[in-house]
């Protein structure tokens, strides 16, 4: 008898100990906020076009997190889409892009100064502050901070914004993809006029 | 023997790196013939990156003279180098031209027109460079341009250039060129040998290493012989490394010389191990010994398109094309032109390229020299790709995922470590171009880390946004309520004690915590009714019981704001009596309620509380006849006094309250009528006569009015509703209304807000007469019966004169909507984007403070609570208009897309 009492009271007390140690646990270790928000808010372009409907890429992870259909990311493309899906478990879905055919690409905007009337409209509704300018003076892009979101296209009263593709560089341009099986590889342009 | 016993005791000299592979040479078509001057161009174009790093910055403008070794542009940045004219002449432009890159992109570049005539810059070579001190070196290093000649090009100064705690245990030299094709270097060692190991003087001194190791391939007899002679009796030591391509990569030659393996991801100085190139050795001797920067290098150019192939001492910025000549190149033979290697070189896309620092080789190679790569076929999975990769990769995994863009798992096959040498696709059997494919999946590993950061960027500076305009919105906020604060301070200053103000925002508290609860009971009652449960009927007594309470606390409310501007420091006895008539007339509905509650009861003392109630009445009705005639004194005696406004004010006043008690008691007689009690004739009685009164007070009024026209206070927009008769009302806000242009700027937009607010005053206010009117007549058919049909047809003619102004009102008003709604609808065309936006934006704040609601439910008073009802309130309504614009909009485009 005195043995079964001995284990209950030992099993008791790793319980207590155990028991304790979970709840502080819990509290010392806890975890503020929703993780899985920042996950998608990570995988999201951050260019806080407002084309999925949400105010920003922030309040469209938080409304993905609660169950909305995660690909109304046209600047994301199909490759944010399939991101997305992996991270949740979900099925990769085609792009919700309202067939747009420009979905997806590296867009900047670009103000023509001359016809810049400096009302200021374009820098309250550029998302990331990245058109420079004051009342009445000419305003201009920081090209290195456009997200292209074209936020900034609509509201200008004489259309002096235009989205232009971003142009490559030394430093952006990457080799291109081989052509494939049963091709020959391209980037051999013979050379003329010698 | 002992001999042999030596040899044993010595360590090995050389080691081993895995795969490898041994491509054809080619290297005796050049390295017969000894270096030759390269040609003097017509024009020189010289790129302002030619070094890895940061371009550098142009220091001369179009038009400038220079001489030789002149620096035209400054090193920008760490990871940077000079640039300096190759030859004196005119800088005739600086714009993009075409360089020695795979993607055919052009660059910025200097352009200079050699004047032919040489003429260095002073030139300042140091005799003892240990005078200058290693910092000094290196700036020196740093300003003659030099950079890695080898193929990287790579700023030497930045190379040589040691942290605090860097020891170097190996300088190692990399003479191996390992690459088919080209014998720049073993030309450059075998005509230059002492200026190199002058080179390598320097190095040491720089860097102070254990060993200097000289690694050279086996197949440069004549080099390793003119460099052992040349070193014979220093510390440097001369390595022969047998014949394998890529042995003169950066990490197999450590390897080879060392055994030691740089780690994935480091650099050969955290191994203490430092490479450099034996051209770039010859070039820091120039620049130090003989104070000339690096203009120009030693290149190969080879092929069977040219006929006097071998290395020529070309000038940086030399055009492809001019040195090809040069070497009598035969354009018809010409396959393929490529700069570098064979291996690792790539095809030049224009012959006006121009020779740069790291340019050692030019291949015009004839088609049947280099042919076209043939059609690229299916993997094999032979494996012998793995077999001859020096980095000990698995080309054929990486080749997989490059090409089904699982760049993820590429990386963690160590995808960044490939050297991109070639080996690879050199062995391919099925002609895979195996390194543009780890080529192309490194961009776009590159591209998506570059995306990421720039996202971060994106997501940080939106942050940021959001705060800002967050804390600019709590500033406004906070100024308003400053302001707020303010003017009732200065009104509570200005009016009276400061007890009456208290009192009143404590009533004005009181009473809107009880419409609350009272709504809220409501709200309870009603749900109960629609589930039929049992204590509906309790829950509507309850309710009943809150409006109660409410409407008393309301009627205090009155009271006291009747009283607060009453109580001045006048304290004339009209005020007092005012006082005295209102709370009498409260005493009396008060018991009136209290009687009421008793009947219904059927208590039994109803009827004593009945009589207490009328004999309240009675002296309500008497104070108010004493008030009536102390106003009628007052405005006689203190006429010549007061001024008229004053009095127009009082009138204004009287005949508010007049009306209310006018209203009051037509409530009251309604109720009794409902009820059908016995005093309900005398109620309406009453009733008339108070209406009688205020009919009177207006009359008045309005003659006062008249007689002060100045004086009088300037109507409303809309006012004429107030007048009684009403038929001037309508007629100026309609024809205000008619001629509106449909412009769209802003001014017209709000000032026919204006016209829109003041129009729906005007009908409110119509409308409201005519349901009084309205009212009146059908009371009066009631009671009249034989009485006067005159006055009833007065009524009858003012209710039609009521109604028809009140539809004026209302058209007008109808008519002012709709033609806003139109230019929003013109407006709002194809912004569905901003729209969109509009909504989410708005639902989302609504959603925010809801939970702010929700949160603070609990805990925060009922002022606070009260606020934020309000405000979800006003947020629901935007978002609702939002929604609805959006709606619109989205209609709107929809029906424009059906008409294309």
């Amino acid at each position: 008898m005195t043995t079964v009492l001995i284990a209950i009271a030992a099993l008791l007390a790793l319980a207590a100990v155990f028991g304790a140690a979970l709840g502080f646990a819990s509290e010392k270790f806890k975890v503020e906020g929703d993780p899985i928000v920042d996950q998608i808010d990570g995988l999201l372009p951050q260019t806080q076009c407002g084309q999925c409907g949400h105010p920003g890429c922030r309040p469209y992870a938080e409304a993905i997190a609660e169950g909305e259909e995660h690909n109304r990311c046209p600047p994301g493309g199909e490759a944010t889409v399939e991101a997305l899906a992996d991270l949740l478990g979900r099925e990769v879905l085609p792009l919700d892009d309202d067939g747009a055919e420009d979905a997806g690409e590296d867009r900047v905007a670009f103000i023509r100064e001359d016809e810049c009337i400096g009302c200021t409209k374009c820098i309250q509704a550029c998302p990331v502050d990245a058109i420079v300018g004051a009342a009445k003076q000419m305003h201009t892009v920081i090209a290195d901070e456009c997200t292209g979101c074209d936020l900034c296209v609509e509201p200008c009263p004489v259309d002096c914004i235009d989205m232009l593709p971003r142009e490559t560089t030394l430093a952006t341009w990457s080799w291109d993809r081989p052509a494939g099986i049963g091709r020959r590889p391209e980037n051999r342009i013979d050379v003329v006029n010698l | 023997m002992l001999g042999l016993f030596r040899k044993a005791r010595q360590p090995t000299l050389v080691f081993d790196f895995p795969g490898g592979v041994h491509p054809p040479e080619h290297k005796d078509r050049s390295n017969g013939t000894p270096i030759q001057p390269g040609p003097l161009p017509a024009q020189l174009v010289l790129p302002l990156n030619m070094h890895l790093g940061a371009p550098a910055k142009p220091c001369v403008g179009a038009g400038d003279r220079v001489l030789k070794g002149e620096k035209i542009a400054e090193p920008v940045g760490a990871v940077s180098a000079a640039l300096h004219a190759p030859t004196s002449g005119t800088v005739v432009a600086i714009g993009p031209r075409p360089i020695q890159h795979p993607s055919g992109l052009d660059a910025l570049c200097i352009v200079i027109e050699p004047d032919g005539e040489e003429r260095w810059v002073e030139r300042r070579p140091v005799a003892d460079p240990a005078a200058l001190g290693p910092d000094g070196l290196v700036a020196l290093l740093r300003d003659a341009g030099v950079a890695g000649l080898g193929g990287a090009g790579f700023p030497t100064a930045v190379k040589v250039t040691l942290g605090d705690h860097q020891r170097v245990a190996q300088l190692i030299i990399n003479a191996v060129e390992c690459e088919p094709y080209i014998t720049a270097d073993d030309r450059l060692m075998r005509e230059r040998a002492d200026e190199i190991v002058a080179g390598i003087r320097l190095l040491q001194y720089l860097l102070n290493p254990q060993d200097t190791l000289i690694g050279i391939e086996d197949n440069k007899p004549e080099a390793i012989a003119a460099i052992r002679s040349a070193c014979a009796g220093s510390d440097i030591q001369v390595r022969v490394v047998p014949t394998k391509y890529p042995s003169g990569g950066e990490k197999q030659l450590i390897q080879l010389l060392t055994g030691k393996e740089v780690p994935s991801g480091a650099i050969p100085a955290q191994c203490g191990v430092v490479c450099q190139n034996v051209g770039t050795a010859w070039a820091i001797k120039r620049a130090v010994h003989d104070g000339e920067p690096l203009i120009r290098r030693v290149t190969t150019v080879t092929g069977d398109a040219v006929a006097r192939p071998g290395n020529y001492e070309t000038l940086l910025g030399t055009p492809v094309r001019d040195l090809l000549r040069h070497a009598g190149v035969d354009g018809e033979r010409l396959g393929r032109l490529v700069m570098g290697g064979p291996m690792m070189g790539f095809t030049l896309h224009d012959p006006a390229v121009p020779v740069v620092k790291t340019s050692n080789c030019l291949i015009a190679a004839t088609a049947e020299e280099l042919p076209e790569p043939p059609p690229e076929q299916a993997c094999i999975r032979c494996g012998a790709c793995a077999e001859s990769c020096p980095a000990s990769l698995l080309p054929q995994q990486l080749y997989w995922y490059a090409k089904s863009d699982d760049f993820e798992r590429a990386q963690r096959h160590d995808l960044m470590d490939c050297i991109e040498c070639g080996a690879c696709a050199y062995v391919c059997p099925s002609h895979i171009p195996l390194v543009q494919y780890y080529r192309y999946a490194k961009g776009e590993i590159r591209h998506q880390a570059a995306e990421q950061l720039k996202a971060d960027r994106a997501r940080e500076r939106f942050e940021a946004r959001q705060a800002r305009l967050e804390k600019e919105r709590e500033e406004k906020e906070a100024r308003r309520r400053a302001r707020l604060e303010a003017n009732r301070q200065k009104q509570a200053a200005a009016q009276a004690p400061a007890g009456d103000d208290n009192r009143l925002a404590d009533l004005k508290k009181a009473v809107g915590k009880a419409s609350s609860t009272y709504k809220a009971a409501v709200k309870a009652a009603k749900t109960a009714e629609a589930q039929e449960a049992d204590n509906a009927a309790e829950l509507r007594a309850r309710a009943d019981q809150l409006k109660a309470e409410a409407d008393r606390l309301k009627a205090e409310l009155r009271d006291a704001k009747a009283g607060a501007p009453a109580a001045a420091p006048t304290a004339d006895p009209l005020a007092d009596l005012k006082k005295a008539v209102t709370e009498a007339s409260s005493a009396y509905k008060a018991a009136v309620r209290d009687a009421k509650a008793a009947e219904a009861e059927e208590a039994g003392d109803a009827a004593e509380r009945r009589a207490e109630a009328d004999r309240l009445k009675a002296e309500a009705d008497r104070l108010k006849a004493e008030l009536r005639e102390a106003k009628a004194n007052a405005p006689a005696a203190g006429a010549p006094a007061a001024a008229p406004t004053d009095q127009l004010a009082d009138l204004k006043k009287a005949v508010g309250e007049a009306s209310s008690a006018y209203k009051v008691a037509v409530k009251a007689a309604k109720a009794a009528e409902a009820e059908g009690t016995d005093n309900a004739h005398e109620l309406r009685a009453k009733a008339d006569t108070l209406k009688a009164e205020a009919d009177r007070l207006k009359a008045e009024l309005r003659d006062a009015k008249a007689a002060n026209p100045g004086a009088a206070v300037k109507p409303a927009p809309a006012p004429a509703g107030k007048t009684p008769d009403g038929t001037p009302a309508a007629t100026p806000a309609t024809e205000e209304a008619s001629p509106t242009p449909p412009t769209a700027d802003p001014e017209a937009a709000a000032k026919r807000q204006k016209r829109l607010k003041a129009l729906k005053t005007a009908y409110n206010m119509a409308h409201k007469q005519y349901k009084e009117a309205h009212a009146a007549l059908e009371r009066a058919e009631r009671d009249a019966g034989d009485d006067d049909q005159e006055r009833l047809d007065a009524l009858a003619a003012k209710v039609d004169k009521l109604k028809a102004k009140a539809n004026h009102c209302r058209d007008a008003l109808n008519a002012l909507v709709e033609e806003a709604k139109a230019d929003i609808r013109a407006h709002t065309g194809k912004n569905l984007k901003t729209l969109k936006l509009e909504a989410a934006r708005a639902e989302s704040a609504l959603r925010q403070k809801a939970d702010e609601l929700a949160r603070l439910r609990d805990t925060a008073d009922a002022d606070t609570l009260e606020t934020l009802d309000a405000e979800v309130r006003a947020l629901d309504e935007e978002a609702q208009v939002a929604r609805r614009a959006l709606k619109q909009a989205v209609e709107e485009q929809g029906l424009v897309e059906d008409d294309q």
